[in-house]
C-alpha cells in the first residue's frame, strides 16, 4: 500500500476551483517531485496534505487512513510535516525556539536532542546561530531552518514546498544534497521545486500538474529526457 | 518627598492593575487580532465574585485572613478563567471564519450581555467591600509608613507578571503561543493545536483580570457595576501604550499610565489626571505608532 494516496481530490478557493481532481500516490521511501508552472497548485495540493486547506470531493490517505477529518497538528502527529513556500519561520523567536517548536509533539526529551544533533550535523550553519532571532538569518539560513524544523517532527512524510526558492546556485546545491541525505535516513520526501532539473535528477518519480489537474506521471529520468518536458519546465 | 514616595507606590499599585488587565486584551489581539471588548466585563465580574465569595460565602469565616486571602484570589482566578474559555466558545469561535467585523460585534455583544447580567444578579448600586481582608499593617520603608494593601496590590501584580512572563518566554507551551501570534498556519504545520493556544490565552488572560477586578475591590473598598468600562478603557489604553499584542509592552503600558495619573492627580490637579494621562498616551503615540515596545506589525507577543 502507498505511503500516500491522493484520490480525485478537488480544491476551491471561494468561488475558484483550482484543484480539479488530482490523483497520486507517494511510495514508502521514494522522493517524489511535482512539476508546473506558477499557479498550477502544487503548493495547494500540499498544503491540502497537512490540513490546511480542505478538499471538497476526493479522499486523501496516510497508509490508508483517511486524513480529511483530521486537524493539521494531528496530521503532523501522524508524521508528516512540511516546510512550507516562503520558509515562514518564526522571526521574533530564536533559531532554537524554531526547532524545539518543530519537535512540539516529541514529548520525549532525549529524542529530541538526538534530532537537534542530527539537525545540526546537515545544517552546520544553524548551530552557529542558534542563539540569534530568526528575522534576522540570511535566506538561505532561513530555508535550512524550515526544512530542520519540519524534520524534528520526526516525519515519516516531508513536505518541501520550494526549498531553493532564491537561494544562490552553490546553497541550492547543497540543499538538494542534503534532502538525499535526509531521504536516504529512511524519511519519504515530496518535493514542490521551481528548479525543475535538479529536482528530477533527485526523485524517483514525477509528476506535472497544469492549471489544477495531474497531465503526467512517469519516473523521474524519463521526464528529464521527455522532449515537451525539457521544452516545458527546463528551459529547452 | 514623602508625598512623592507615596504617590510613586500608588501609581505602581493601580498601573500594576491596569497592567494585568492590559495583558489580558494584548494577549487575545495577539493570537486573534481581536479586541476582546468583553474583557472589561470579566474584571468587573471578578470583583463581584470576590465579594460573593467573601460575604454570601463566608470564607473568611472558614479560614484564617491569609489563606482566606490566598483561596478568594485563587478561586476568582479560576471562576473567571472559566467564564473566559466559555466566552471564546460561545461568542468568537463560531465567527472566527465571519471577518473581523462580525467577530467585534460579537465582542460588543458579549459585554453588554456581561454588564446587564451583572446588573441584574447584584442589582445596579454600589457595593462597599468588606475589610476584614485588607491588610491594615504599615511597613515603614525608608522612614516611610506605606499601607500592607498598597504592598500586597503591587507584590501581587508584579509577582503574576514575572510568572505569565516565565511561562510564555521560558515553555514550550509559550513559546507554542507565540509561534500563533506570529503566524497560525506555520504554528498549525509544527503539529501545534491552535484551538487549544486560543483557548489556553482566554483562559490565562480572563484569570488575571479577574484577580485585578478583586484587588480594585480590596484597594478602593468599593465595587460598582460600570467600573469595567472605565478601568477597560484605561487597560485597553495601556495596552495600545505598549503595543498591542506585545506582552512585555502591556505589562510596561500599565504601569507607566498608573504613574502619569497617580503623579499627575498629586502635583497638577486630581481632576486632571486622566486628561493628562491621555494627553501623553497622544503624545507617545505620535511618535511611536505602534506603542512603545509595538513592531512594525505589532504582532509579536
Ligand atoms: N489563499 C488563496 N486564496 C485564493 N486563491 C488562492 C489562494 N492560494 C492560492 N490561490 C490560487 O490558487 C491557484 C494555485 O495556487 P498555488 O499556490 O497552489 O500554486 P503553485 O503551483 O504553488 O504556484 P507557485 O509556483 O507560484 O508557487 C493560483 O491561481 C492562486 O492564485
Ligand atoms: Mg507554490
Amino acid at each position: 500500500m502507498a505511503l500516500l494516496t491522493l484520490s480525485g481530490i478537488r480544491v476551491r478557493y471561494g468561488s475558484v476551483e483550482v484543484l480539479h481532481g488530482i490523483d497520486m500516490h507517494v511510495e514508502e521511501g521514494e522522493i517524489v517531485t511535482i512539476l508546473g508552472a506558477n499557479g498550477a497548485g502544487k503548493s495547494t495540493t500540499l498544503l491540502a496534505v497537512s490540513g490546511l486547506v480542505r478538499p471538497f470531493e476526493g479522499d486523501i490517505r496516510l497508509d490508508g487512513e483517511s486524513l480529511l477529518r483530521l486537524k493539521p497538528h494531528q496530521v503532523v502527529g501522524l508524521g508528516v510535516s512540511q516546510s512550507p513556500e516562503g520558509r515562514r519561520v518564526f522571526g521574533s523567536l530564536s533559531v532554537l525556539e524554531n526547532l524545539d517548536l518543530g519537535a512540539f509533539l516529541v514529548k520525549d526529551g532525549p529524542k529530541r536532542s538526538k534530532t537537534l544533533e542530527w539537525i545540526f550535523s546537515l545544517f552546520p550553519r544553524l548551530a552557529e546561530r542558534k542563539g540569534q532571532l530568526a528575522g534576522t538569518l540570511s535566506g538561505g539560513e532561513q530555508q535550512m531552518l524550515a526544512i530542520g524544523r519540519a524534520l524534528m517532527a520526526q516525519p515519516r512524510l516531508l513536505l518541501l514546498d520550494e526549498p531553493s526558492l532564491g537561494l544562490a546556485p552553490l546553497l541550492v546545491r547543497s540543499i538538494f544534497e542534503t534532502i538525499r541525505t535526509i531521504n536516504a535516513s529512511g524519511v519519504t520526501v515530496l518535493l514542490v521545486e521551481q528548479n525543475a532539473s535538479a529536482a528530477l535528477k533527485l526523485a524517483t518519480r514525477g509528476y506535472v500538474l497544469e492549471v489544477g489537474n495531474m497531465v503526467m506521471e512517469a519516473p523521474a529520468k524519463d521526464l528529464l529526457a521527455d522532449p515537451a518536458i525539457r521544452e516545458a519546465y527546463l528551459g529547452g | 518627598m514623602e508625598q512623592f514616595f507615596q504617590q510613586l507606590l500608588n501609581g505602581l499599585a493601580v498601573g500594576g492593575i491596569y497592567a494585568l488587565v492590559a495583558l489580558g486584551y494584548t494577549m487575545v489581539y495577539g493570537v486573534l487580532k481581536l479586541i476582546n471588548f468583553a474583557h472589561g466585563d470579566l474584571f468587573t465580574i471578578g470583583a463581584y465574585l470576590g465579594l460573593t465569595l467573601l460575604i454570601s460565602c463566608n470564607i473568611a469565616g472558614m479560614l484564617p485572613p491569609a489563606a482566606a486571602v490566598l483561596a478568594v484570589f485563587v478561586m476568582v482566578g479560576c471562576l473567571v478563567a472559566i467564564l473566559g474559555v466559555i466566552l471564546e466558545r460561545a461568542a468568537y469561535r463560531p465567527l472566527r471564519d465571519a471577518g473581523r467585523l462580525s467577530a467585534v460585534v460579537s465582542a460588543l455583544g458579549a459585554s453588554i450581555f456581561f454588564q446587564n447580567a451583572i446588573m441584574l444578579i447584584y442589582g445596579a448600586r454600589y457595593y462597599v467591600y468588606p475589610d476584614f481582608l485588607r491588610p491594615n499593617f504599615t511597613v515603614h520603608l525608608l522612614g516611610v509608613a506605606v499601607p500592607g494593601v498598597r504592598l500586597l496590590v503591587i507584590g501581587t501584580s508584579v509577582g503574576l507578571m514575572l510568572l505569565l512572563w516565565a511561562f510564555i518566554h521560558r515553555t514550550r507551551i509559550g513559546a507554542a503561543v507565540r509561534a500563533v501570534a506570529i503566524d497560525p498556519d506555520a504554528a498549525r504545520l509544527m503539529g501545534i493545536n491552535v484551538d487549544a493556544v486560543i483557548s489556553l490565552v482566554f483562559l490565562v488572560g480572563p484569570a488575571l483580570g479577574g484577580v485585578a477586578g478583586l484587588m480594585v475591590g480590596i484597594y478602593y473598598g468599593q465595587v460598582d457595576f460600570t467600573m469595567g468600562w472605565m478601568y477597560g478603557l484605561k487597560a485597553f489604553t495601556a495596552a495600545i501604550l505598549g503595543g498591542i499584542g506585545n506582552i512585555p509592552g502591556a505589562m510596561l503600558g500599565g504601569m507607566l499610565l498608573g504613574l502619569l495619573e497617580s503623579l499627575s492627580a498629586a502635583y497638577v490637579a486630581m481632576a486632571w489626571k486622566d486628561a493628562i494621562a491621555f494627553l501623553v498616551l497622544i503624545l507617545i503615540l505620535i511618535a511611536r505608532p505602534t506603542g512603545i515596545l509595538g513592531e512594525r506589525t505589532a504582532e509579536k507577543l
